[in-house]
């Protein structure tokens, strides 16, 4: 069986799914409620010091 | 001791200057011999100024009128940085105008220098890496210091960094027009050159990443990710891209590793990712701390821009083999390429999104703060880029676009329209805090820029669009008995008009160019305009109500 | 420069006591280490060169060969790197697409094998003249002469600059060296190819000199004075055999090349 009839057989089955639900998972992540603070923290951390050397 | 560095520095330079001058001595080509003299000339400069007093930096750096008084961060090179991207950026806009206008009337070639062929990559090189390079690596030096609240690390290696760059600058740039070149587009400085580049390059990762590991902050800013993909994804690249084996170590020449159908996807996988990390990502990360700043409120999703950053910089570099359709590249590549850059399309709005949302809440910003116009004009045509973009790599699409006008419409609407404008915008910030003023020159002339700017850009893209549909349709035009319609030349002759409104909208954005640096010069003077604030509506309580539905329907009197 | 301690931003910044507790795990930490930030990124961006770019180095239809198909002679070399340093690829490209129109206007579309010796590739990005990947034979050689010294004499719609100066510039390049360079990147020449390379360089295009073995080592190698000044060995010489060798070394009209164009894949 070459490469391509394996990637082949490996893009027909439900790994292709499997993959799209790890995609969807990832692209969520970040978006969990647990990281909504860390995330405000960072976003806000460049106003933190308002004396920029200016 | 310190009469001993100083010799040693001394001793240092003038090895160098030996080195050069032998080298220009038995160059095989006269270039290679002028690019030796440059170096000689470089060196000789230094060696006066370890071993004399002469300080030509001090006295340019009074002459800029650079704040000398201690500053919490480390803000000499940025300065420089400032100076260098305005003054590259008119001369590549410069070039540009006038390749531009060579297109339109031939007899502007002048050879055998300044010929469109030799003229051209000065104009690409100029603007991409000159006038943006010099862009990222100041507002690098200067977002890194404040998001992690620390100096720059190696202070010596930073001002190697902005020096060194120049060198290459001025060495690729006259090369050019002396005929050195790979021909590998926004590629082309020869083998030695990309020596010198590399050497500098790792000396930018090296000052960038140390300031990171050296923060005061825990957490990395976003920004930072950006310029960091930046930093190494071009180091990886230009490395891979220019792997060659030069005729003689004392000549310009060299030849690529690779051949044909290897070396042309090297090529564009180099060349697409030149605008995915260089143009792309690297004025994300200005975009991601300027933006914020300037609106005076946070990102609009910190967790989009995790999202944006790690597909962006995954799927950019599938996308190069777009741009060599039905070549005799093999068809999954070009598939591949094709599929990856229509991909690109969302993470690439992600980016747009995410800036242009960071006003929601402030877009009364818009109408009174021409800073802020800028950069929302900036991410729109980022946005309109990025979408053209995947619409031209479509096979379909691409059959007709490829090597017409409409890619350089397109590459000048992302060009002018996103980076230049957005650079604009970060200067407009920078100027006034880095030379410690209250405020720019003039905000009028903020204005006036933003508007020249826009309407050449409009100008430039709309010109090109025809240039390029009008020019692909007559390639293929078939007459009713079976035979081409039009002869090449005819094609040539059709688009004259468009290079003139190309050249006519390229004159406007470098009249906004020169006037922004009439204004950001005044500002380093220390001079405040006075002049009429830019919105001036007067408080009228006879409009201050509610628009009423009858008062609308209200028959005129 | 000032000196880095002492200063008031050197201080550490108070870190807020719940940032102390909250265990950094999953993206945090790469947002908090940048050694781990530089090493996904470079995860990341290596995988798309490394599947599209890699397969090329040993795919069938990008390595093979096509009957026809030499190295450049020296003459045609220099030629090339002339068309190279003036940036002709700006405006010309060498890349024919399997389309009617340009099949019809330029002649059979091009093959990998065409540009497999190619250091670097020339197919160009944009057409502001037309392709030149099949411009061998098309023109006379005095047609040539006359078009790059003064193109609007020839063609007057044309915007194409003039380059009258390769008919005045002596050919100033090691041919010996160039062969070794290029030798070394792995184009095929033999050993006696790059040992007479100087005089291959003079001979082709010179109506006195003992061309020798040159056009068995280099079949359908165009030996003539190309610039009409046989004195000389100009650049105009050089670029013109160039052009005129362009596409001319693979006979499509034999049946043998469509054997093999049968076999290409991907296409």
């Amino acid at each position: 069986m070459s490469l391509y009839e394996q990637l082949r057989h490996f893009a027909d089955s439900y790994a292709l799914v499997a993959i799209f639900v790890i995609f969807l998972g990832l692209c969520a992540w970040p978006f969990r409620p647990g990281a909504r603070t860390h995330n405000h923290n960072a976003a806000h951390s460049i106003f933190k010091d308002q004396d920029d050397g200016e | 001791m310190q009469a001993e560095a100083a010799l040693f520095r001394a001793g240092l330079w003038f090895a160098v200057l030996i080195l050069a001058i032998a080298a220009a001595a038995v160059a095989k080509d006269a270039a290679y011999a002028a690019h030796a003299g440059i170096i000689a000339g470089v060196a000789l400069l230094l060696l006066t100024m370890s071993a004399g007093r002469f300080d030509p930096l001090g006295k340019a750096q009074g002459f800029f009128r650079m704040p000398e008084e201690p500053s919490r961060y480390d803000d000499d090179p940025v300065r420089w940085g400032v100076i260098a991207t305005m003054f590259w950026g008119m001369v590549g806009l410069l070039a540009g105008v006038f390749i531009a206008l060579q297109l339109a009337y031939p007899a502007l070639n002048f050879e055998p220098y300044l010929t469109f062929g030799r003229a051209r990559p000065l104009h690409t090189s100029a603007v991409i890496f000159a006038f943006g390079g010099n862009a990222l690596i100041a507002t690098s030096f200067y977002v890194v210091q404040r998001t992690c609240r620390t100096q720059l690390a190696f202070p010596a290696l930073a001002r190697f960094v902005f020096w060194g760059y120049q060198l290459f600058i001025v060495l690729a740039a006259s090369g050019y027009l002396l005929g050195v070149t790979q021909s590998r587009e926004y590629a082309e400085p020869e083998w030695y050159v990309d020596i010198w580049l590399t050497i500098v390059w790792v000396a930018y990762a090296a000052v960038f990443i140390g300031t990171i590991v050296r923060r005061h902050e825990p957490h990395i800013y976003v920004a930072n990710w950006f310029y960091l993909a930046f930093i190494l994804t071009i180091a990886m690249l230009h490395i891979v891209n220019n792997l060659a084996v030069p005729v003689s170590f004392l000549g310009s020449r060299s030849y690529s590793a690779f051949a044909g159908v290897q070396d042309a996807l090297t090529q564009w996988w180099y060349g697409h990712n030149a605008v995915g990390f260089f143009l792309t990502a690297g004025f994300l990360a200005m975009m991601y701390y300027f933006v914020p700043k300037q609106a005076e409120r946070p990102v609009y999703s910190y967790r989009l821009s995790i999202i944006h950053f790690w597909s962006l910089i995954f799927l950019y570099i599938w996308a190069g083999p777009h741009h060599l359709h039905y070549t005799a590249l093999p068809d999954w590549a070009q598939t591949l390429g094709m599929v990856f850059s229509v991909v690109l399309w969302m993470p690439s709005w992600g980016g747009m999104i995410n800036g242009l949302m960071t006003l929601n809440g402030a877009w009364d910003k818009v109408r009174t703060d021409p800073i802020i116009r800028m950069m929302v004009v900036a991410l729109a045509f980022y946005g309109m880029a990025t979408f053209e973009g995947p619409m031209l790599s479509i096979k379909a699409v691409n059959s007709l676009s490829h090597y017409t006008d409409w890619t350089i419409g397109h590459v000048h609407a992302g060009a002018l329209g996103w980076n230049g404008l957005i650079t604009f915008a970060a200067v407009y910030y920078l100027v006034p805090r880095l030379w410690k003023r209250d405020r720019m020159y003039s905000l009028r002339m903020i204005n006036w820029h933003f508007w020249l700017a826009t309407i050449g850009i409009v100008f430039y893209a709309a010109s090109m669009w025809v240039a390029g549909i009008t020019q692909g349709l007559m390639w293929r035009e078939y007459g009713p008995d079976g035979y081409l319609v039009n002869s090449f030349v005819d094609t040539v002759a059709a688009l004259h008009p468009m290079y003139l409104m190309r050249a006519f909208g390229g004159i406007l954005y470098l009249i906004g160019a020169g006037v922004m640096t009439y204004n950001v010069w005044m500002t380093l003077a220390g001079r405040l305009r006075s002049e009429a604030p830019m919105s001036d509506a007067t408080y009228d309580p006879a409009a201050d109500r509610p628009i009423l539905a009858t008062a609308i329907r209200e028959p005129q009197a | 420069m000032s000196t880095h301690s002492n200063l008031p931003g050197e201080r550490r910044m108070v870190v807020e006591p719940t940032e102390v507790r909250v265990p950094v795990t999953g993206h945090k930490r790469l947002e908090r280490n940048v050694s781990l930030l530089a090493l996904g990124t470079l995860i990341a961006v290596s995988i798309g060169g490394i599947v599209e770019i890699a397969p090329l180095f040993w795919i069938d239809n990008t390595i093979e060969k096509v009957e026809g198909m030499r190295p450049y002679t020296p003459l045609e070399q220099a030629g090339r790197d002339i068309y190279v340093r003036e940036g002709c690829y700006l405006c010309h490209s060498q890349m024919i697409r399997p389309f009617r129109d340009e099949v019809e206007r330029y002649g059979h579309y091009s093959l990998a094998a065409e540009s497999m010796y190619d250091h670097p590739f020339q197919w160009g990005s944009k057409r502001t003249g037309p392709d030149l990947a099949r411009v061998g034979g098309r023109y006379s050689d005095e047609w040539h002469v006359q078009h790059l010294k003064d193109p609007q004499s020839v063609v007057p719609e044309s915007v194409m600059p003039q380059y009258s100066f390769l008919a005045d510039t002596d050919i100033d390049t090691d041919a010996e060296a160039t062969l070794r360079a290029l030798q070394r990147v792995g184009v095929p020449y033999s050993d006696r190819d790059v040992s007479l390379a100087s005089h291959d360089l003079r001979a082709q295009a010179s109506i006195d000199l003992d061309a020798g073995d040159l056009t068995e080592r280099y079949p359908k190698a165009q030996v003539r004075d190309f610039d009409g000044d046989p004195e000389r060995l100009t650049e105009m010489d050089a670029l013109v055999a160039y052009l005129q060798m362009l596409g001319t070394l693979v006979d499509f009209d034999s049946a043998a090349p469509l054997e093999e164009l049968a076999e290409e894949k991907g296409r």
